[in-house]
């Protein structure tokens, strides 16, 4: 039941053998992406997020084959040459981190979402909608909303130059 | 000064990345995957089992029953030993078990080579029940034709009462307002993102290797060594990083039977909780029911509390009756002047296993005092915020537990504070008294005291070491563990401060081996920076000194001169002069020929104090009453928890325990049939954590005290901010639509009940 | 791993439905966001699939010349709130689509897929059933079409025989044109829920009369369901305070609400009577009808 899978991971072409009962879930931490979490297998909680073509998806509910001739994004892709992402930087800066457990999966749901709407300032609510489908146990939510925030900021900040006061 | 900012946490990068390892990321070649065969019925024993099919499995490695597990009891609860066998943690757990307590107890195991292999020779196993009623409500427990869940026991686990502060008759005699109710909290669940996982390994013919997310790994190795009767000192638990906890992890669930299928079998073996396993299978929050009576006299004083609250430990004692014993006794603080009598009894019943949850009885004796004093401030015609500010404690009140006055007490400046950031009097002043509306408005406050640490209860030590590297950097080691309320941040920022070196110069060593780790109980009781604090301070002075005593020899000054800053060290005055880097000291102690050695400081030391910590909440709420629906305008949380060491992560503990107690408060319940004793919700669609499209935002703030049995000067906080939103929540609702409640949670479904009895619908 | 005894993958429609044909135990999988769920719980019956998945044939969503609004089965609850033809003419499936779960679910689950578990939860049936959709199915040499309202056949039941496909639905002109529609989905929170009741109503005004009236039901019954008797009994009537009591009085007659341990019967009655207000309340002032 092996096929070989070809497919863009964080910007690289791999080629890799999968078992097709794998979920694109377990087949990631296979090859050492243990930065998906698995925290209930059945799309509850959203810590196994990847960007699939840009669009968050449970990797739990997702079968490996699926990735072929797919480009997948997970958290280890994000740092480039030791530098946080912008979205990474801004969860360290504003305490959005605690545990750990449920935060890879929600910086690709933000990264996803400051993508999708960048060159505006999302309302809390906008943010909420585009978040509600990964659950955290230990922030309350406040400091990832105010990271994702941050992270819109900086990016109009950086378009327009930030407000003359 | 390191303490007092925003540093950002140590592991904040390991996290963001994804190169933070948890127990799962850990795996060894060969590891085997080990599941639990759970009962399907609530109350039972087993009277025949067949494993054969299952045995036949290809990729099977083993399967074991209740019959072949070591008879020898232990205890679960993560506390120390006790000197006192008295007060011992009951011993009432075997590895499996042939008399079934809840729906989903462990009768037999299987281990393969992977987990679906596994599970399909589960499916394989047959077993035939001898069924038992289910016990689940305190009234058919306790009935006197209940059948026994622990034989001996009568489903009576423990009880305990006390009178402080006075005399009951008196107080009663002087108050002219008596309220009485009963109150009841339900059953909730941790949820932290990582379910429970163990993996154990042999890497020496009698050395057991031990991988575990839990938040206590030195209780850890001891509970492993009874239950498997194995020595201590062979046993190593390594805590890699960890995936929330929050009381589920300050139990020994996995461990003893991970280590002993790879202790048996010879083989590598994981034992990992699915989400509705580790629901139902890990711990949970213990459902109290208080019978509580307040008095106050005429002037809005509170006279007396006589409190009898019922505690159901489910199917075994785990913490036990220590729950609402600690429950009881940190509810004290907040009314020390009133008269407080009290009686507590932890009956079992057939239901999951209850153990330690943020704030560990608290949160349910708090809710049920908060009802009654809301109660009592309404039927004296007084604002609910002046009848708290009459009563709450203040400093120099007496400790009735142990005749000593409180040295920081910020209650009533939060209270105060509160009152502010939410402009309660004008919002008053511009709601309706009465309303008819469909949508109704109300404002609710709530406050609450708690405790520092474990002691006299518990033996509180912490243990910390710190080591010069040979590039002027420090490893700093604690025996307090990191699970991701920022106890390694802090650490880091303490030892910065004492040493007075930059806190990026100090690496702090967040996985933990029990064979190398000093000892430390673990993370529990908001213990971490008060009690670990103080090793840590001990070991950084330690540090200072030894480092400036051979910067003396090497130098030829004086060590009394000498100072650190930076990463040098300096001839102390106005202008300090640079004697030597820290680097070229490190050097020259690890490789001089004749002179010196390597730098370490190493401090084990037990705390004998325990300040309370103190807050409050106040809420802005509207009810829905036709879809019987809160939604939350506005919440803020106010905390005296001394001084805070880190004003980012302080607030992200103040935000998660007010979230998950709005969680208690209007969502979560784990539900439990009273007839069959089955489960209804043990995944995360049916149990309802709060999603981020239902947490409000969250307002955190501080009234900062000086906690002077403290040198940093801070008290707990991790598990306070859980204890007063509910309650506020509860006095808001009875503010908008006057329908008082008594029982959690206040959800859809229950509200539909009393807003129906009370005719609003 | 999934519990998986064989795999097809399909390139077109018509391999699929061959597929189908030639094994009796195969099952499709599409969004997989129900049948991954069940197959981790060891159920046998989705051990042999046909994968569907990404088939570009099922993801159509389009206008066609007579107006009739067409959207294939593989549409992703994403692709129903992002597409602008759905945004314009039926707004409110797009409106049901965004209570459905979260964004990562969205962006797998399809609409096909809800409709044909039979679930009577199923978030998108209630907008469907009031848009009078009619589902279009397919089986390896035949096709045919049958109305929503008829593809409920029971609890958990839906008229798709063995070997057959469910492509999409077709929602004709004079089924949107002219009506503003709101749903409601009621859950215990406001994401990552099954609804406890969820109400879908349309509305057509004329002058100060109601000239027609849908709603429909979701966890009311054993199956999504219309209200037919209150919306017959309230044709004609005239918009006046008094409309909503009546046509809430009326709802309960077509619907079973259950009695279960996530709510109770007459819990559910009572939502279900105070959504027949609010939300055909919603639909009119979408119609610029207020009462």
């Amino acid at each position: 039941m092996v096929r070989e899978i070809k497919c863009d991971i964080n910007d690289k072409e791999v080629t890799l053998l999968a078992d097709l009962r794998l979920s694109l879930a377990e087949m990631l931490r296979q090859n050492g992406y243990f930065g998906v979490k698995i925290g209930c297998g059945v799309g509850e909680c959203g810590a196994c997020t990847v960007l699939v073509d840009g669009l968050p998806v449970d990797s739990c509910l997702y079968l490996a084959i699926w990735a072929q001739g797919k480009n997948i994004r997970t958290v280890e892709g994000e740092a480039r040459e030791g530098r946080l992402s912008p979205v990474q930087q801004a969860y360290v800066e504003e305490g959005a981190v605690q545990c750990g457990f449920c935060t890879p999966g929600f910086i690709m749901t933000s990264t996803a979402f400051v993508e999708k709407h960048q060159g505006r300032a999302c309302t809390r609510e906008e943010i909420r909608q585009g978040h509600s489908g990964n659950l955290c146990r230990c922030t309350g939510y406040e400091n990832i909303i105010r990271a994702v925030e941050r992270c819109q900021k900086e990016d109009l900040d950086k378009e327009t130059g930030p407000d003359q006061e | 000064m390191s303490v007092g900012k925003s540093l950002e946490r140590v592991d904040g990068a390991a996290k963001v990345t994804g190169r933070a390892r948890y127990t799962e990321d850990l795996a060894v070649p060969g590891l085997r995957a080990a599941r639990f065969f759970r009962s399907t019925v609530a109350h039972a024993l087993v009277e025949e089992i067949d494993i054969r099919e299952a045995r036949a499995v290809p990729g099977v490695d083993a399967v074991f029953t209740f019959q072949d597990v070591p008879q020898r009891k232990f205890s679960t609860a993560g506390h120390p030993y006790a000197l006192d066998r008295e007060h011992a943690d009951v011993e009432d757990r075997l590895l499996l078990t042939g008399h079934v307590r809840y729906q989903g107890d462990e009768i037999a195991v299987v281990v393969a080579k992977d987990q679906l292999t596994a599970d399909k020779a589960l499916g394989l196993i047959k077993v035939r029940y001898q069924p038992l009623k289910p016990l689940v409500e305190f009234e058919d427990i306790l009935a006197p034709d209940a059948p026994q869940i622990h034989s001996g026991t009568r489903n009576v686990l423990q009880e305990h009462s006390f009178l402080k502060g006075g005399d009951l008759d008196k107080a009663e005699q002087e108050s002219d307002l008596i309220l009485e109710q009963r109150v009841r909290t339900q059953i909730t669940q941790h949820c932290q993102l990582e379910n429970h996982i163990a993996q154990a390994y042999m890497d020496d013919l009698d050395h057991i290797v031990v991988v575990s997310s839990t938040q206590i790994p030195h209780i850890v190795r001891r509970i492993v060594s009874e239950a498997l009767d194995f020595p201590l000192g062979r046993i190593k638990v390594i805590k890699p990083y960890i995936g929330g906890g929050f009381g589920n992890k300050q139990d020994v669930v996995l461990e003893p039977m991970a280590a002993w299928l790879a202790w048996k079998l010879g083989l590598p073996v994981r034992i990992a909780h699915d989400r509705e396993e580790n629901i139902t299978a890990s711990r949970v929050r213990h459902p109290f029911r208080v019978d509580l009576r307040m008095g106050a006299d005429s002037r809005g004083v509170l006279k007396f509390i006589d409190l009898k609250a019922l505690s159901n430990t489910g199917a075994y004692a785990s913490h036990g009756h220590s729950v609402v014993s600690a429950g009881v006794s940190k509810a004290h603080f907040l009314y020390p002047r009133a008269v407080y009598s009290c009686s507590a009894k932890t009956v079992y019943g057939n239901i999951p296993a209850c153990g330690a949850m943020r704030a560990y009885g608290s949160p349910q004796i708090i809710f049920s005092l908060e009802c009654l004093v809301e109660d009592l401030a309404r039927a004296a015609q007084m604002d609910p915020v002046e009848f708290r500010l009459n009563n709450v404690a203040l400093p120099g009140d007496i400790n009735q537990f142990n005749q000593k006055p409180f040295l920081s007490c910020g209650v009533r400046e939060a209270l105060i504070k509160g009152r502010e950031l939410i402009r309660w009097k004008d919002k008053r002043s511009r709601i309706p008294k009465v309303q008819t509306g469909p949508l109704r408005r109300g404002l609710g406050v709530a406050c609450f005291s708690y405790a520092s640490g474990t002691f006299p209860a518990c033996v509180e030590a912490a243990g910390a070491r710190l080591i010069l590297n040979q590039d002027g950097s420090f490893h700093l080691q604690v025996g307090a563990t990191e699970i991701g309320q920022g106890s390694d941040t802090i650490f880091v920022q303490m030892a910065a401060e004492t040493l007075s070196v930059p806190p990026e110069t100090i690496r702090l060593v967040t996985v933990q081996d029990t064979d190398v780790t000093p000892y430390d109980p673990g993370a529990y009781a908001s213990r971490q920076t008060y009690i670990g604090g103080q090793a840590v301070m001990r070991a950084a002075l330690k540090m200072r000194r030894k480092t400036l005593a051979y910067c003396g020899r090497i130098s030829g000054h004086n060590p009394a001169n000498l100072d650190l800053q930076g990463r040098d060290i300096v001839l102390a005055g106005p202008v300090p002069a640079k004697v030597m880097s820290l680097r070229d000291l490190a050097l020259d102690s690890y490789y001089h020929k004749t002179r010196g050695s390597q730098i370490t400081a190493e401090v084990s030391y037990k705390t004998k104090t325990n300040p309370p910590s103190f807050g409050c909440t106040f809420v802005d709420l509207e009810v829905d009453v036709p879809l019987c629906q809160v939604r939350i305008r506005e919440i803020h949380n106010v905390h005296d928890a001394g001084v805070v060491v880190n004003p980012v992560t302080a607030q992200g503990q103040v935000h998660g325990g007010m979230a998950m107690s709005i969680g208690a408060a209007l969502y979560e319940e784990l539900l439990v049939d009273r007839d069959s004793g089955v489960i209804r919700n043990n995944n995360l669609l049916d149990y309802k954590v709060p999603t981020i499209m239902d947490t409000p935002d969250l307002n955190a703030a501080f009234v900062e005290t000086h906690e002077p049995t403290n040198p940093y000067g801070s008290k707990s906080l991790g598990e306070p901010p859980i204890i007063s939103p509910a309650p506020a929540i509860r006095n808001a609702i009875l503010d908008a639509t006057g329908v008082a409640l008594y029982e959690l949670p206040l959800s859809p479904r229950n509200l539909f009940r009393h807003f129906k009895a009370a005719g609003l619908l | 791993m999934f519990d998986l005894d064989s795999y097809q993958k399909p390139e077109t429609l018509d391999q699929a439905l061959d597929m189908l044909a030639q094994d009796p135990q195969a099952r499709l999988i599409a969004g997989g966001t129900d049948v991954l769920v069940r197959l981790r719980e060891h159920k046998g019956e989705f051990r042999c699939l046909v994968d569907i998945h990404d088939l570009q044939e099922l993801k159509d969503i389009r206008l066609e010349d007579d107006g009739t609004l067409f959207i294939g089965s593989g549409a992703t609850f994403t692709d129903l709130m992002e597409s602008a033809v759905i945004r314009e003419k039926v707004p409110i499936l797009a409106q049901a689509a965004t209570t459905v779960a979260g964004p990562q679910i969205r962006n797998m689950a399809t609409l096909g897929g809800n409709i044909c578990n039979g679930a009577p939860s199923a978030d998108g049936a209630a907008p469907l059933l009031v848009l009078e959709a009619r589902a279009e199915l397919r089986k390896a040499g035949s096709s045919r079409t049958v109305p929503l309202t008829e593809f409920y056949v029971g609890p958990m039941q839906v008229d798709l025989a063995q070997g057959e496909i469910m492509t999409g639905f077709s929602i004709k002109a004079r089924d949107y044109q002219g009506w503003t529609g709101h749903y409601y989905k009621y859950a215990m929170r406001q994401a990552m829920d099954i609804a406890t009741i969820g109400c879908a109503a349309a509305c057509r005004v004329q002058g100060q009369t109601l000239a027609g009236l849908r709603l429909a039901y979701i966890v009311a019954g054993p199956t999504p369901r219309r209200c037919f008797r209150a919306e017959q009994a309230c044709l004609g009537a005239a918009l006046e305070p008094g409309l909503l009591d009546r046509i809430s009085g009326l709802v309960l007659q077509d619907l079973a609400p259950r009695d279960s341990w996530r709510a109770a019967k007459d819990f559910r009655e009572h939502i279900i009577q105070t959504l027949a207000q609010r939300v055909v309340a919603r639909a009119l002032e979408r119609n610029g009808a207020s009462l």
